[in-house]
C-alpha cells in the first residue's frame, strides 16, 4: 500500500460567486459522504479544509536564529485549500479517491505519492 | 521459429534483430517477476550480451524468445544477490522457487502471455505524458535503443535517456499498475494505447530518418489484436495501419516529395498488405461495432478497391465519413467528408461547407480550399490559399508539393484526425 496527498487547489481571486447556504449545505453533505466512503473502505488516513493563506506564518532559520514572518511562503496565486491523506493499492485506486473529490469539490485535485521510509 | 536459422552461424546485426522482436516480452516477463522496469531492463540487456557471443557461434537456440528469458532472469539473480538491496527484493521474488526456472521450458504459458499487455497498460497509463508513452512503449516493447527513440523524437540520446528515467520514476513511485484494466475500464485506457501505436506509425509516416517505426507499429498492432481479439477498434487500427502501409512505398518520389492518392501508381500498392487490412475491415462489419479506427479503415479499404481515382466509389466514401463524423465529430473530419462530398456534388457544394470550418492553422486546409478554388475557377483566391498552406506545412517534401499550387491535384486527409490535438499534421495523407 502506498500514501497518497491528494490536495485541492484554490485560484486567489478567481471570480466566483460566494455560495448560497443552501449550496453549502449541500458542498458539505458531499464532503461528509466522500469521506464517511474513505473512511469505511479503509482509505482514510487524514484530511481537513484549510483556512485562506492570508492566515498563514512561515518560520525560516536564518544565521542560525529562527525568523518568523507573515505568510503565505509561496508568492504564488494557486494555493492548497485543503487536502487528503489517503492509503491506496496503486495508482489507479488513488485516482479513483480523486475523481470523486473532484466531483465532491468542484476543484482540480493534484494526486502525489508518499516516499516510503526507505526511499527517504 | 527459429528452426531454419539454427542451422547456420549468426552475424552481430542478425542477432540484434531477433533480439529486438523478442525483447518486448522478455522485459514484460521480467518486470512481473521482479516487479521492477530497470531490474528487467538491465538484465535484457545483459542476456543481449550472451547472444551476441553464443549465438554468432553456436547458432540460434530451438526457442529464443525463452532463452532471452532465462538467461535474463538468471544475470538478474546474479546481479541482485550481489546487491544488498537486490537481496532483499530477491527475497520477495518468486522467482526462485522451483520449477519456476526452468530453461528451455515452454515460453509463456497462461496468464503470463499477457505480460506485454500488462506492459503496454502502464506504458499508456493516462497518468504519463503521451510523448512519455510513446517513448515508453518504443523502448521496452518494441526494444527500441535510447538512441533510437531519441532519433524518433529529435532530441539528443542523453536528453531521452533522462525522459525515460523520470517516466520510469514516476511508474515506480506513484504505483502505476502492472495489470490490464478491467473490462469496464478498458474504453478509457484503450484510448491512449492506440493513439501510441497509430502515432509511432504517423511519426515513421512523415520522417525521413525513421521509416522502421512503420513496420515497428504494424508489429506493435498485431501483437495487440492478438492479446485482445475481441476489441474491433484495436482490429480496425490494425486494418487501417496495413491498408495505408500499402501505398507507403508509392506516396513519396525519390526526392522525397509527396504523389497524390490521384496520381499515384496504383500497381505498385502492395495487394497482400490490401488483402489482409480489407479481409479484417470486413470481420469488423461483421460485429457491427463501429468505431474511430475501423471507420478510417474502412475509408481506406474503399480506396484500395478503385483502380484509378475516378472509379473510387465516392457516395461509400461518404456514408462512411458521415458514420465517422458520429463518432468522431472533428474539424478535420469534416474537412475530408467535405472533399468526398466534392467528388459526389461538386467542387461548390464541398467549398461551400469547407468555409463553415474553423481551421486556419491547419494546412490541409488552406490546401483543400486552394483545391476546391481552382476547380471552380477562382485562381486568384486559389493561388492565396495555396500561399497560406504553404507558409503552415510542416515537412519540406508538403511545403514543395504547395508552393507549385498543389500540381492540381486533390487534397485530402483521411488519416489524421485522431490526433489533431498532440500533432495537428501528423500522417499527412494526401489524396
Amino acid at each position: 500500500m502506498t500514501h497518497y496527498l491528494l490536495s485541492v487547489h484554490s485560484v486567489e481571486g478567481e471570480a466566483r460567486d460566494p455560495m448560497t447556504e443552501e449550496e453549502m449545505r449541500q458542498f458539505m453533505e458531499r464532503v461528509g459522504v466522500l469521506e464517511g466512503e474513505m473512511k469505511s473502505a479503509g482509505a482514510w488516513v487524514f484530511g481537513g479544509a484549510l483556512h485562506d493563506p492570508d492566515t498563514a506564518t512561515v518560520a525560516r532559520v536564518s544565521d542560525s536564529e529562527v525568523l518568523t514572518t507573515d505568510g503565505p511562503f509561496a508568492e504564488s496565486k494557486e494555493h492548497l485549500g485543503g487536502f487528503y491523506i489517503i492509503e491506496a493499492e496503486d495508482l489507479d485506486a488513488a485516482l479513483a479517491w480523486a475523481s470523486k473529490t473532484t466531483a465532491a469539490v468542484s476543484k482540480p485535485i493534484e494526486v502525489r505519492p508518499f516516499r516510503h521510509v526507505s526511499e527517504a | 521459429m527459429g528452426d531454419v536459422a539454427a542451422a547456420g552461424k549468426l552475424d552481430e546485426a542478425e542477432v540484434g534483430r531477433i533480439f529486438r522482436e523478442e525483447s518486448g516480452r522478455s522485459v514484460a516477463a521480467l518486470i512481473r517477476v521482479f516487479g521492477d522496469i530497470d531490474v528487467a531492463q538491465d538484465a535484457v540487456q545483459d542476456a543481449f550480451a550472451v547472444a551476441v557471443r553464443k549465438w554468432t557461434g553456436d547458432g540460434l537456440p530451438p526457442n529464443p524468445g525463452a532463452w532471452i528469458t532465462t538467461t535474463a532472469r538468471n544475470r538478474a539473480i546474479d546481479r541482485l544477490r550481489r546487491e544488498s538491496r537486490g537481496r532483499e527484493l530477491l527475497g520477495e521474488v518468486a522467482v526462485l522457487s522451483p520449477g519456476n526456472n526452468d530453461p528451455g521450458g515452454p515460453h509463456e504459458e497462461g496468464p503470463v502471455q499477457d505480460d506485454r499487455l500488462r506492459l503496454i497498460f502502464t506504458c499508456c497509463h493516462p497518468a504519463l505524458s503521451t510523448e512519455a508513452q510513446v517513448a515508453l512503449t518504443l523502448r521496452l516493447l518494441g526494444g527500441a535503443s535510447t538512441k533510437e527513440v531519441a532519433r524518433s523524437f529529435l532530441v539528443t540520446e542523453p536528453a531521452m535517456a533522462q525522459r525515460l528515467a523520470r517516466a520510469k520514476h514516476k511508474i515506480k513511485a506513484a504505483r502505476i499498475p502492472y495489470r490490464v484494466p478491467e473490462e469496464h475500464e478498458l474504453p478509457d485506457r484503450l484510448r491512449p494505447l492506440l493513439a501510441v501505436v497509430y502515432l509511432v506509425y504517423n511519426t515513421g509516416l512523415t520522417s525521413t530518418t525513421d521509416p522502421d517505426l512503420c513496420p515497428e507499429a504494424i508489429r506493435l498492432a498485431r501483437i495487440l489484436a492478438t492479446l485482445m481479439p475481441d476489441e474491433t477498434e484495436v482490429a480496425g487500427l490494425l486494418a487501417l495501419l496495413l491498408l495505408t502501409e500499402s501505398r507507403r512505398a508509392s506516396r513519396t518520389r525519390p526526392d522525397g516529395s509527396l504523389v497524390l492518392l490521384g496520381e499515384q501508381d496504383r500497381r505498385r500498392w502492395d495487394r497482400a498488405l490490401i488483402k489482409e487490412g480489407q479481409a479484417i475491415v470486413r470481420q469488423c462489419l461483421r460485429r457491427n461495432q463501429p468505431g474511430a479506427y475501423q471507420l478510417q479503415a474502412a475509408i481506406n479499404a474503399v480506396h484500395a478497391d478503385a483502380t484509378t481515382l475516378e472509379q473510387t466509389d465516392w457516395p461509400q466514401i461518404v456514408a462512411l465519413y458521415d458514420q465517422l463524423l458520429a463518432v468522431a465529430a472533428t474539424p478535420v473530419v469534416a474537412l475530408n467528408r467535405a472533399i468526398a462530398i466534392s467528388e459526389v456534388q461538386g467542387a461548390a457544394a464541398g467549398l461551400a461547407l469547407v468555409d463553415e470550418l474553423d481551421l486556419d492553422n491547419y494546412h490541409p486546409f488552406h490546401a483543400t480550399r486552394a483545391d476546391l478554388l481552382r476547380r471552380l475557377g477562382r485562381n486568384g483566391d486559389a493561388a492565396a490559399a495555396y500561399e497560406r498552406a504553404a507558409a503552415l506545412s510542416p515537412t519540406d517534401a508538403e511545403r514543395d508539393f504547395l508552393k507549385q499550387g498543389g500540381r492540381g491535384s486533390r487534397w485530402a486527409n483521411p488519416t489524421t484526425h485522431l490526433l489533431e490535438r498532440s500533432r495537428p499534421a501528423a500522417g499527412m495523407e494526401p489524396l
